[in-house]
């Protein structure tokens, strides 16, 4: 019991792993000509899709209205995400190491921040492809942007676009909520065995009488 | 005299036919053929209807007879899926048009754009269907063809050297050890210039035994056998106990060579001829073969290149019966027998006699114990004749009138056609009895239950294969569609649910359940296992190039344009070779090309797939071309123009996509 709070730390850290392994969001568009649609994934140092040309397919898609094609190269964050991770498993790690409350605290703070930066840039890579249009593009429709949504399903011209976090996205959710459990369970046995202490100073102090 | 005999010939049929009317005329239920009554029309309504958006449950393949294709059907629906072309040039899909097609009708004889095929016969493997090739034979020009049911095309096509009306052919061994091509026309052997006359001497039937490769499929021949000059008609290999040999029915073993209507029909009984093909390999191995020369074209299709080759073979291995003892049998059967069918246990082999009302029955078992007692009645060639009495297992008698093929159910039933009376006989395995009769509309040649002539019959259905329609659909001038007939067989009664027309003429067919077929599916080729030499894997690597008057246009399609779409510096007496590489990788999204004036077809490109269109410009101007296959809401945008300049002007090489930068 006493250990628990730097096992769950030390499981947040590890967690963050996941992130390497599958993907953290992912964005299906369902159209009457794709019944079973398409799947986009988005990993934390790539983009990918349930085949190795999904990613051509939604550009095909996309250049009609004007999008620009979705260019994984062409983002840097998915080449600084993955450093960004590596130092919080690291930190996360540490914070284990050390086993205190205010590096746990530390660990789950940042790593809220982080994530809502993260899931903040996301939008704004949406929002891009979604209103940064060619002025060429072959269909235009005055007013109309495409950007998917955040969180939850939205219908874009013939498609419906349903986007949610996926397995790591979760898991890392789940590795916040960890590392704040780690933190409030350490105050929680911290602050019992101040308890613990003043009950035995009593009897130190009758026996130092006696 | 001769005149006579026929009247005599005629006389006869027209008893027998009128005597049959009489036997069945009660068990016609409705002249018409038309289901009765509105109960039993909604029924059988009910029973083939696959709603919008649903499946059928067995894929149909139907030969295309003088089509020379194989069209694809579902089943109960009845609805045409797909034509692929196998031995018929297909200007819709560019095949035996664009340079990589080509080579697949390549023969001893050169380029052969047409044939009659019919038989298609699905791979096995321990006796059952396994979805993953379809044979068929080319008639006239004797071949055996090889589709792939992943992509749905013809990969491989091999010749038949030796040989004349390669008809029974390719019925398959029961794990697709072999493919079997037997000549129902006797030709000299080998090919030489004699008289006609000298037929009997001079002329031979050869069976050939073509190898089926069990990982890649690809096909050779691995012997042949050399037979008296008869007419082998048709065949089905042994399955179960008899696995190891293959029956052949003969006719015209009166070794006539005229009139051969009267001519080849006048014994009582001809031959079924049994091959032991393990037999055969054991002499192979003994070295017991003549080589001998012969020219046969083998033509492969690479899904790696997207492109056939050719090669011409020269020689051939022949063994001769009578230098291999225990090869091959005669089993006297009655007149003029057409299909030889074997049941799902191996046991019985039917002999539909055409000419007869009955059908004969050999046994595997009594087959067996004849040659072992070596109870024969003569011996023609080296090969013995075994006695009809000692073979004999039973006679479905006076069952109908023409009998020419027989299929099975898996509940001990077996289906025969009757192309005089026009109908299909049930009778019972084993007790010869006739247990139902079904009309056909009209002259019912092959049919076809799924999986009807392996070891595991799926006997819900039964597809009928008529000759003639008459009056059965809307009338279209003086050709009348040739149809199919779907008959539920899942009860006691056999009950007519579905005429449909077919392609060309329909010979065999065979079914298999879809979930054999669906998962093999290939849904596009990837770019990068494209190993065409022309290929042009993306738009940086489009380009033209000249050498000497040959002009190298690598281009490609992704939605919606090409690349190049404007080419200037083509020559007049230019040969334009297209080589078009469809960028995309998704199902369902082939582009097409065509260039105005060309003395060829369209190119029909895959996802993934190159294929080539050579145009030779006749006079200067500029061409359009454009993307023949409606393929996104851009597709009519999808057009591009070639300049063709003079023979002596010095217009210079150029292309380009796009106003603002020439690709250069």
């Amino acid at each position: 019991m006493k250990r628990l709070p730097q096992v769950l730390m030390l499981l947040a850290a590890l967690l963050l792993v996941s992130l390497f392994v599958w993907p953290m969001w992912r964005i299906t568009l369902v159209a009457p000509q794709y019944p079973s649609g398409v799947t986009m994934y988005i990993y934390i140092n790539k983009i990918g899709g349930e085949h190795e040309s999904t990613l051509q397919n939604i550009n095909i898609l996309n250049h009609y209205v004007g999008m620009k094609p979705i260019e994984p190269e062409a983002i840097p964050e998915l080449r600084y995400f993955p450093w960004v991770v590596w130092s919080m498993i690291a930190l996360g790690l540490l914070a284990a190491a050390l086993n205190r409350r205010w590096a746990f605290f530390a660990w789950a703070s940042l790593m809220l921040v982080l994530a809502a930066a993260g899931i903040y840039d996301f939008y704004l890579w949406e929002y891009d492809y979604g209103h940064n249009l060619s002025p060429n593009a072959p269909i235009k429709i005055p007013g109309a942007s495409y950007q998917p949504p955040l969180i939850g399903t939205k219908a874009i011209l013939n498609f419906v676009a349903t986007s949610m976090p996926h397995i790591s996205g979760y898991l890392v959710g789940i590795a916040i909520l960890l590392a704040w459990v780690a933190w409030w369970l350490k105050g929680k046995i911290e602050a019992d065995e101040k308890v613990v202490d003043r009950a035995v100073q009593p009897d130190l102090r009758m026996q130092s009488i006696a | 005299m001769r005149n006579l005999t026929i009247i005599r010939s005629l006389a006869w049929l027209a008893l027998w036919g009128g005597g049959m009317a009489l036997l069945s005329g009660c068990g016609q239920p409705n002249g018409s053929g038309t289901a009765a009554g509105g109960a039993l029309r909604s029924r059988a309504a009910e029973k083939v209807y696959v709603a919008p958006g649903e499946k059928d449950e067995f894929y149909a393949f139907m030969s295309g007879g003088f089509s020379g294709q194989v069209s694809v059907h579902g089943l109960p629906s009845g609805r045409l899926f797909k034509i692929i072309p196998v031995f018929s040039v297909d200007a819709e899909k560019g095949y035996g048009f664009n340079e990589e097609t080509k080579a697949m009708l390549n023969t001893s004889h050169g380029f052969i754009p047409w044939d009659d095929s019919h038989h298609p016969e699905l791979s096995q493997t321990n006796g059952e269907t396994d979805g993953r090739w379809l044979f068929i034979n080319a008639n006239n020009t004797p071949r055996i063809a090889r589709i792939d049911l992943s992509t749905f095309e013809t990969v491989e096509i091999v010749e038949i050297p030796n040989s004349g009306g390669n008809h029974s052919s390719p019925f398959t061994t029961e794990n697709t050890e072999y493919v079997v091509a037997g000549t129902r026309f006797g030709v000299p052997y080998p090919q030489q210039d004699v008289p006609i006359s000298s037929y009997a001497e001079k002329f031979k039937g050869m069976l050939t035994y073509v190898k089926v490769d069990p990982e890649t499929g690809h096909m050779d021949i691995a012997f042949q056998i050399l037979l008296p000059a008869f007419d082998y008609d048709l065949a089905h290999s042994g399955k179960g106990k008899s696995h190891g040999w293959t029956f052949f029915t003969s006719y015209n073993t009166e070794q006539k060579y005229s009139l051969l209507e009267v001519a080849a029909s006048q014994r009582d009984k001809d031959f079924i001829a049994a091959v032991n093909w393990k037999k055969a390999e054991e002499y192979l191995a003994q070295g017991k073969y003549h080589e001998v020369p012969a020219r046969y074209a083998v033509n492969r299709y690479s899904d790696e290149t997207h492109m056939a080759t050719s090669t011409i073979k020269e020689k051939v291995k022949v063994l001769i019966p009578e230098e291999c003892p225990g090869l091959v049998y005669f089993l006297p059967t009655p007149k003029s027998p057409h299909g030889v069918d074997v049941d799902p246990t191996g046991e019985y082999i039917i002999g539909n006699g055409k000419l007869s009302a009955d059908l004969t029955v050999h046994s595997f078992t009594k087959m067996m114990q004849a040659i072992q007692n070596e109870s024969f009645e003569t011996v023609i060639e080296g090969i013995p004749v075994l006695k009809y009495e000692d073979v004999v297992a039973g006679v479905v008698k006076e069952a109908g009138l023409g009998p020419l093929h027989t299929e099975f159910d898996d509940r001990g039933y077996g289906y025969t056609s009757f192309f005089i009376s026009s109908e299909v006989v049930k009778w019972k395995v084993g007790t010869w009895e006739v247990v139902d009769r079904a009309p056909t509309f009209y002259s019912i040649g092959h049919l076809m239950i799924p999986g009807g002539d392996t070891r595991k019959p799926q006997g819900k259905y039964l597809v009928a294969l008529n000759k003639i329609t008459k009056d059965r659909y809307l009338p279209t001038g003086p050709e009348l569609c040739h149809a199919a007939q779907l008959y539920d067989i899942s009860g006691d009664k056999m009950e007519l649910l579905l005429d449909f027309p077919t392609l060309g003429e329909p010979h065999y067919a065979q079914g298999i359940s879809a979930d054999r077929i669906i998962p093999r599916q290939k849904k596009f080729f990837k770019l990068e296992e494209n190993a065409h030499p022309y290929s042009a894997k993306g738009e940086k690597e489009t380009r033209v190039e000249r050498k000497g008057d040959e002009v190298h246009v690598y281009m490609t399609t992704i939605r919606s344009h090409f690349a190049p779409d404007n080419i200037e510096g083509i020559k007049v007496g230019d040969k334009v070779y297209f080589h078009v590489t469809n960028l995309e990788q998704d199902w369902d999204v082939p582009h097409g090309f065509a260039i105005m004036g060309a003395n060829n077809a369209e190119l029909l490109v895959m996802p993934g797939q190159t294929e080539t269109l050579l145009w030779e410009p006749k006079a200067e101007g500029v061409y359009p071309f454009y993307c023949t296959d409606f393929c996104s809401a851009l597709h009519q945008e999808m057009q591009g123009y070639v300049r063709v300049s003079p023979r002596n002007a010095d217009v210079a090489l150029k292309w380009w996509l796009g106003e603002e930068e020439p690709v250069q």
